[in-house]
């Protein structure tokens, strides 16, 4: 049975000018201790399914249908004061910006401490034992005297180390990192990665972890979900989807990514752009920008359906009916 | 943070010698003390020694020392129009100001505060549209008005308190105070309610627009998914975060309010600074005057002087100075 279980998610906003749909009908699951990546560009719906999973998507935002599982219970009926007893309990998050994400006011201490007294029930002292060992964990040097220290006090790589100890001290099942490291410096970035996973799998915590950068994701992830306006292109194990992409749009993603080993003059590029949520084309998605859609492409919108491999893909091309073609583009 | 309020209080020097500059001259360009002082009748010989005997005869930047000298003193002059020390006559009046101004900002505060809270937290509830309406009343209503109402109403009408005046008073040294006795603490409400109604408005607007905007912040965010109980994140984060504009605005409605009581205290008959000073201005009374701007001057930079500390306990940000070294 998997940790979590998001099934045929969907995720609105209302506008003036009709209903725009973020999420429509995503459905994956992570396992325990597994490291799922979620790639996309932005506006993919990437960063609302994480948000839409511990509910905390803003206003007027809101899931529209299907359901999210966690360790075999239904959490999106859940009432709020039992929701919020999952958050930080059983799902953990950390967010893009560290600058951001701590209160200017409080120590960071005091933001630990806070957490485990309000999910584990300690008292001060162990709060603050606690919160030490933790900040040691992540790396923070001479963590019993910069307990004391307020959030401005540490450079940014130190401060995601604290959101990352935030985020994992009440020992979580799950953490849905969303773009942990984008606002970190490059040389930064490696190593608040590494940590990440280090300590999730010290910890045996599962992550769904949020990026546009595949090379994060191929360094870190099991498998790996390609999101494109708002539904999962492709789903499978991080190798195969790297290596063997079989989504035209994975494929692309893939393509543009510059290999170290031979010079080449133009960066490859997918022609086009992610269509507008107010706009989304009929049939599949990716149609107008896909090299080789086809008449049903345009008409019929494809579910995540087997391929020839472990992955599963939304795209016709892997459907019985057009083997012909899937033969032509697995050549 | 000695260093601070140092250097603090010397920023304060030249403002304060600026404003007693201008205090002074009000002496030299507002009529003229000698005419005023000698009256219809006099010689030629008589104005001279006058003038000899209050130094008007030396030059300017002496005569601004010598006004110096006394105000360090205490001694701000005469009244011309009541004869008595001009120091005396403000400290007589400057517990009822105080008392009052007090009040109306306490008022304003412990009613403003909640309800900017409450109005942030809960945008779409009647009651916070009510607080809203009633808001739109305190922020757009002359404050002569809402004086002359509130009698027309509690003490014409209802009968329930005085009109006007501050009660019986009891003095402790020279301090007299009306909140000791029952008709002091009823002459104290409406005109403390008229004084602060505009000021709770304000604070009430200001912590919920203050309060929309750290709601949406990231670290609110990070709050929600740290699963903190709502209480917590409300008071306990959005609120601190929302306390530095609050507490300047606050500090410097203070000043106003004692500055400007003028009108409350006028509609109220209020025996206060306010009161002092507009009879002052309609008898041309210049040593009340130039007290009473450099008392005003000086309340201000007291009150920016806290404010200023206030913000060193809210926010650490502002302290890193102090700490040095162990950051970054």
């Amino acid at each position: 049975m998997p940790l979590l279980d998001v099934r045929n998610l969907r995720v609105e906003f209302p506008t003036r000018r009709g209903t725009l749909v973020a999420v429509d009908d995503v459905s994956f699951g992570i396992e325990p201790g597994e490291v799922l990546g979620v790639v996309g560009e932005s506006g993919a719906g990437k960063s609302i399914t994480g948000a839409a999973i511990i509910r905390l998507i803003e206003p007027p935002g809101r899931i529209a249908g299907g359901e999210v599982w966690l360790d075999g219970r239904r959490i999106d009926t859940l009432p709020p004061e039992r929701m919020r007893n999952v958050r930080g309990r059983e799902i953990g998050a950390i967010f893009q910006d560290p600058l951001t994400t701590l209160n200017p006011l409080y120590t960071i201490g005091r933001q630990l401490a806070e957490t485990m007294r309000v999910h584990l029930g300690l008292g001060a002292k162990e709060a603050r034992a606690r919160a030490i060992r933790w900040l040691e964990e992540v790396g923070i040097p001479a963590a019993a005297e910069r307990i004391d220290a307020y959030p401005h006090q540490f450079s940014g790589g130190m401060r995601q180390r604290v959101v990352i100890a935030l985020a994992l001290c009440a020992e979580p099942k799950l953490v849905i990192a969303d773009e942990p490291t984008t606002a970190l410096d490059v040389s930064i970035q490696a190593q608040v990665v590494a940590l990440l996973k280090r300590l999730c799998r010290d910890h045996g915590t599962a992550v769904m972890l949020i990026t546009h950068d595949m090379g994060v994701i191929a360094e870190t992830a099991d498998r790996v979900a390609v999101m494109y306006a708002g539904r999962i292109a492709e789903i499978g194990p991080v190798r195969e989807v790297v290596k063997r992409p079989r989504h035209p749009y994975t494929e692309g993603l893939m393509g543009s990514i510059p290999p170290l080993s031979r010079r080449v003059r133009r960066l490859a590029q997918i022609e086009g752009a992610m269509p507008r949520l107010t706009d989304i084309p009929r049939g599949c998605a990716f149609n107008p920008r896909c090299l080789r859609a086809f008449d049903r492409c345009r008409r019929d919108r494809p579910e995540l359906m087997a391929t020839d491999g472990p992955n599963r893909a939304a795209c016709w091309l892997h459907d019985p009916s057009s083997r012909d073609l899937a033969r032509g583009y697995a050549a | 943070m000695l260093a601070f309020i140092v250097s603090r209080l010397l920023q304060a020097i030249p403002v304060m010698l600026t404003v007693s500059l201008i205090s002074f001259a009000m002496f030299a360009y507002v009529g003229d003390p000698v005419t005023i002082m000698l009256g219809q009748d006099y010689t030629e010989a008589q104005r001279e020694a006058l003038v000899r005997e209050l130094g008007l005869d030396q030059p300017f930047f002496v005569q601004f020392v010598e006004f110096l000298q006394n105000v360090l003193r205490g001694d701000f002059g005469i009244s011309y129009r009541l004869g008595r020390p001009v120091a005396d006559l403000i400290l007589e009046r400057l517990p009822a100001t105080l008392e009052l101004a007090l009040t109306a900002a306490l008022l304003a505060l412990l009613i403003g505060v909640p309800m900017g809270v409450y109005t942030g937290l809960y945008r779409t509830s009647w009651l916070s549209r009510v607080f809203l309406s009633v808001s739109l009343i305190g922020v757009s209503l002359p404050t002569f008005l809402i004086g002359i109402l509130l009698i027309l109403v509690f003490a014409v009408i209802l009968g329930w308190l005085p009109s006007f005046g501050r009660g019986e008073t009891v003095a402790i040294g020279w301090w007299t105070t009306g909140l000791l006795t029952a008709s002091g603490l009823k002459a104290l409400i409406l005109p403390a309610v008229t004084l602060g109604l505009y000021q709770m408005t304000l604070i009430m607007r200001l912590v919920r627009s203050e309060m929309l905007e750290v709601l949406r912040t990231d670290y609110i965010k990070f709050a929600r998914a740290r699963g903190l109980p709502d209480r917590i994140i409300h008071f306990g984060h959005a609120l601190k975060n929302t306390l530095v504009p609050v507490i300047t605005i606050t500090g410097l409605q203070l000043g106003a309010i004692i500055a400007f009581a003028i009108v409350t205290e006028t509609v109220f008959q209020w025996p206060g600074m306010g009161l002092l000073f507009i009879q002052a201005v309609a008898n041309a009374d210049i040593p009340i005057m130039a007290a009473y701007l450099m008392l005003i001057a000086l309340l201000f930079v007291t009150i920016n002087l806290i404010v200023d500390l206030l913000y060193y306990a809210v926010d650490p940000r502002l302290r890193s100075g102090l700490v040095a070294s162990s950051g970054r």
